[in-house]
């Protein structure tokens, strides 16, 4: 009795040893390294160069934003998930795609619609001046609370949706008829039964979209400006501009223990509190609209849902086929009209361009990046996911050991990267293959959560069968496991590759003048001046935009019916 | 009281519903009795107005309830898998139809507490409905629905979600209940037993339309076709052609069998069922002249008070009931006496 055991104990020591030992080095490393920065009395200037004012006002900025941001997400998301619950009706399928596409979509991608959209040189201004003849663009949305706003909204109205659809159209409708039958208008049943069975998915919902909200970076930097610094931008100017990397390493505590403290506490209110009590077959809800009410509801959100999301989208290809005369500080020839120049300009290498290198190189780093985080997330994931799901004791400690890189954003994995390993003992290490590493421990969770489900979800008895009938173990994960798991794991390796081709934060930090990401890229053309730079940024934002577009779609036609993404 | 007139409803194309009309009368039971899938609950959930219909109306005592919205019609209804809200304790369940009368605190209380009581669950007031047993969300549903006092009370497969012998204790239960409320009410079931044992009348829904409708006594001894004699289990069906009249022969495999028309009218070459009734089955040691019927035992199953036997007559299986037991594969004579054995039309005639 005692060998098996021991032999057990071992199996379970190699599943976790090498994700530990990555979590370990690559991980609680870094995050040792602020924290010694942060508290280390021996770090020069000690805490003088550091005021409350300079932690707390940024906090304070970074709440208010993301409580503002998520309650207009919810305003959007809440009648779109109960469009999506309730009616069947002619492009519901394909709307419900286009919702889903902006959360997969990079910060940078989603900043530069905006920027086409409602910039200086974008659709809008640019329309208003043609029809009014003005000579200054009217409207200065851009670096404006206003525009990071829309921006979470257009991103987070898909968390909304997905969640608080999937909980509502499996609500047991004879809940509610149940009330009316006992005396309660409708509107009463929906305030005495369908809002309180809901409430733990749309707090859930609002939690995930607040966490969202609050450790967003791309978006509030590009679309933002100086004075709209959140905990993450500020992060990142301190100490990537200012150098204050004691400040940086502070911020990114504190950003560490909101960020860790809102994910304990979406966890623990998000669960399905009653069980399956309150659960019906999914999709048993839907039907057509009846009365002209209902018609016109479904009217009006699908006219709302593609404008607010089909829109910045549209507008930003649009926009990179198109040159104009109104270009200033551009020299050289003008052209109008529909242009591919700044597509083949992405091969080319200029004099005075930002980079060393052709900006096609971006695009090959970011391909050759992402493979790597995939390969590496996908191992690391599938060896987690596997012990997570062994009944041992010791995963109550581990599982937060394993879940904690969740809390913590990009921006600090960055900050730590920069600190721990621009050392003397790693300097023999090619820095830019930090790059994988770090998108892959950000991808690690999204990984993890796709899989594990997918695991809990396989019968042992299935297991068991596999063996009576004479299958040994190996045997068993072959024609039991893998099968089952080849979906979720495709699911899963897409997501890696698009997180890891939209990821900034993180980049923004590791990534060498010589060795851009298309996201780094991007940043860098948008924020110059000149149309040739403004196209480029924009030619690129498409590509990656069409390529999330395929990897969401991707994502829908393989995963398995009834899963939940997140 | 009620009435419901000729009710129409398609779904998903298919014809569910094809004029179905019947009346409830004050402090009546009525059973309507039909296989799975074949409207009984879209039919409540047209009474109770969750469902629309495309023809047909629904009236109380004479008025028109089409227009009514279902919480104001009065009507209470007992879903099949309870409905239960899991948010609320087992009182809070009970109270709700209350609350949603606006009756002050006390009365919901005391009337809460009354209803609990009622079915001997007052010490499960403050318990959340989620951690009850079957039977006890059985009745907790009975409770709420009766709570608020309805004027029609509608029960969906009431016992249709617990185990056969719960079942039984609990349909005693509720008989009580029902009968000791003077509630008209409709309960809505696919098991003949259940049917029998609660209802002052039974209506028999097929393929979208009442077929037959009498007491429990009626349908059992004059079912109105072969199907329903199936449908309620009552014994064995041969088919069959009717040869000759007066005396009512019929043709079968099992050769010529004298039959009882009992009331209903047949010619000559019309297609036919006859009823077997297992316990009417007289086995014979000596022929005695009758149209006697010869079978080999194929099984025999010991039934407590008599024994079950799967016997093959002319190519049939028939079951008979016996005193006494047989060795398999022997050989056996029986025979019904013709007035037992009923002459069924096939079809169901509209």
């Amino acid at each position: 009795m005692k060998l098996p055991g021991n032999k057990r104990v071992l199996r379970a020591g190699l599943l976790w040893l090498l994700p530990a030992a990555f979590l370990l080095v690559f991980f609680y490393q870094p995050l040792l390294a602020i924290l010694r920065l942060a508290f280390s009395p021996a770090f020069e200037g000690g805490w003088q160069g550091i005021s409350t004012v300079q932690v707390l006002k940024p906090l304070g900025f970074t709440l208010w934003q993301a409580a503002l941001s998520t309650l207009l997400t919810l305003l959007v998301g809440l009648p779109a998930a109960y469009l999506f619950s309730h009616f069947d009706f002619k492009g519901r399928e394909a709307l419900r795609l286009l919702s889903l596409l902006p959360f997969i979509l990079p910060t940078v991608v989603v900043a530069a619609c905006f920027n086409t959209l409602l910039g200086p040189r974008g659709w809008l201004n640019l329309g208003l001046m043609a029809l009014l003849n003005l000579p200054e663009p009217p409207i200065h949305m851009l670096q404006s609370l206003p525009a990071i706003l829309l921006a979470h909204v257009f991103y987070n109205t898909a968390i909304i949706i997905r969640l608080v659809s999937s909980a509502w159209s499996r609500l047991d409708q004879k809940l509610v008829h149940a009330a009316q039958m006992l005396g309660a208008s409708p509107w009463r049943a929906f305030r005495e039964v369908t809002l309180p069975l809901l409430l733990p998915s749309i707090t859930g919902a609002s939690l995930l979209v607040f966490l969202f909200d609050f450790t967003s970076f791309g978006v509030v930097l590009m679309l933002g400006g100086p004075q709209f610094a959140t905990l993450e931008v500020e992060i990142y100017t301190q100490a990537l501009y200012m150098l204050n990397l004691r400040l940086a390493a502070v911020l990114s505590l504190v950003q560490l223990a909101c960020t860790l403290l809102v994910a304990w506490l979406q966890s623990r209110l998000s669960q399905l509190r009653y069980g399956k009590a309150a659960l019906s077959a999914e999709r048993a809800n839907l039907r057509p609209p009846r009365s002209t009410a209902e018609k016109a509801f479904i009217g009006v959100m699908v006219v709302l849902l593609v404008l607010l999301i089909l829109t910045p989208l549209l507008s930003l290809i649009t926009r990179s086929f198109v040159t104009l005369e109104a270009a200033r500080g551009e020299r050289g020839q003008i052209q109008t009209g529909f242009t591919l120049r700044y597509y083949q300009e992405l091969f080319q290498n200029r004099t005075g361009s930002l980079f060393y290198v052709p900006p096609i190189t971006a695009v090959r780093n970011s391909l050759i990046y992402a493979m790597l985080t995939v390969l590496i997330a996908t191992i690391l994931g599938l060896l987690g996911a596997y012990a997570l799901n062994q009944p041992w004791k010791a995963n109550r400690i581990l599982e937060p050991f394993f879940m904690l890189p969740l809390g913590a954003s990009a921006v600090t994995l960055g900050l730590g990267f920069l600190v721990a390993f621009r050392q003397p003992a790693w300097s023999g290490m090619p820095f830019p293959l930090l790059i994988p590493i770090a998108h892959a421990l950000v991808a690690l969770p999204m990984v993890i959560r796709t899989l594990l489900p997918a695991l809990r979800s396989i019968p042992g008895s299935l297991r068991q069968a596999a063996s009576t009938l004479g299958a040994d173990e190996q045997r068993v994960f072959r024609e039991v496991d893998l099968p089952l798991l080849l979906r979720p794991l495709l699911v899963s390796m897409v997501f890696a590759f698009t997180i890891s081709l939209g990821e900034f934060g993180a980049s923004s930090f590791l990534s060498s003048a010589q060795t851009p990401t298309i996201p780094v890229a991007i940043y860098r053309y948008i924020s110059q001046p000149g149309a040739l730079n403004y196209g480029q940024a924009l030619a690129m934002s498409s590509l990656l935009l069409v390529v999330c577009a395929a990897g969401i779609f991707l994502i829908e036609k393989i995963r398995l019916p009834g899963e939940e993404l997140y | 009281m009620l009435e419901v007139r000729d009710i129409h409803k398609t779904y998903e194309g298919q014809i569910l519903l094809d004029g179905v009309s019947f009346g409830v009368r004050s402090g009546e039971i009525v059973c309507l009795l039909g296989e799975s899938g074949s409207g009984k609950s879209t039919l409540l959930r047209i009474i109770a107005g969750l469902e629309p219909c495309e023809a047909g109306k629904v009236y109380w005592n004479g008025t028109d309830m089409s227009v009514i919205p279902p919480h104001k019609r009065g009507f209470g209804l007992m879903f099949q898998d309870y409905a239960l809200f899991p948010h609320r304790t087992v009182a809070e369940n009970v109270a709700f139809g209350l609350r949603m009368q606006n009756l002050p605190k006390e009365d919901i209380e005391a009337k809460t507490l009354e209803a609990l009581r009622a079915i001997r669950m007052e010490a499960f007031a403050d318990r959340p409905v989620t951690e009850l047993s079957g039977g006890e969300q059985q009745r907790v549903a009975l409770a709420r629905a009766l709570a608020p006092n309805p004027r029609l009370l509608m029960l969906d497969e009431p016992l249709g979600a617990l185990d056969h012998s719960l079942r039984l204790q609990l349909m005693e239960e509720l008989r009580e209940v029902l009968h000791a409320s003077h509630k008209p009410a409709i309960y809505v079931t696919h098991d003949r037993e259940e049917a029998f044992a609660v209802a002052d009348r039974l209506l028999i829904l097929h393929q979208g339309v009442i077929v037959q409708e009498g007491t429990a006594k009626e349908l059992y001894e004059q079912p109105a076709n072969a199907w329903i004699a199936g449908f309620l289990g009552l014994g064995n069906l041969v088919p069959g052609v009717v040869n000759a009249l007066e005396p009512l022969s019929v043709q079968t495999a099992l050769g010529n069998l004298q039959a009882n028309a009992h009331g209903q009218r047949f010619t000559i070459g019309d297609p036919c069922s006859l009823l077997l009734r297992p316990k009417d089955a007289m086995i014979e040691s000596v022929s005695n002249g009758l149209d006697t019927l010869h079978g080999v035992v194929q099984d025999c199953v010991f039934m407590g008070d008599y024994y079950k036997l799967e016997v093959e007559a002319g190519g049939q299986k028939l079951s008979i009931y016996s005193g006494d037991p047989f060795p398999l594969g022997v050989g056996l004579g029986f025979h019904f006496l013709p007035e037992k054995v009923l002459c069924l039309p096939s079809q169901s005639q509209k």
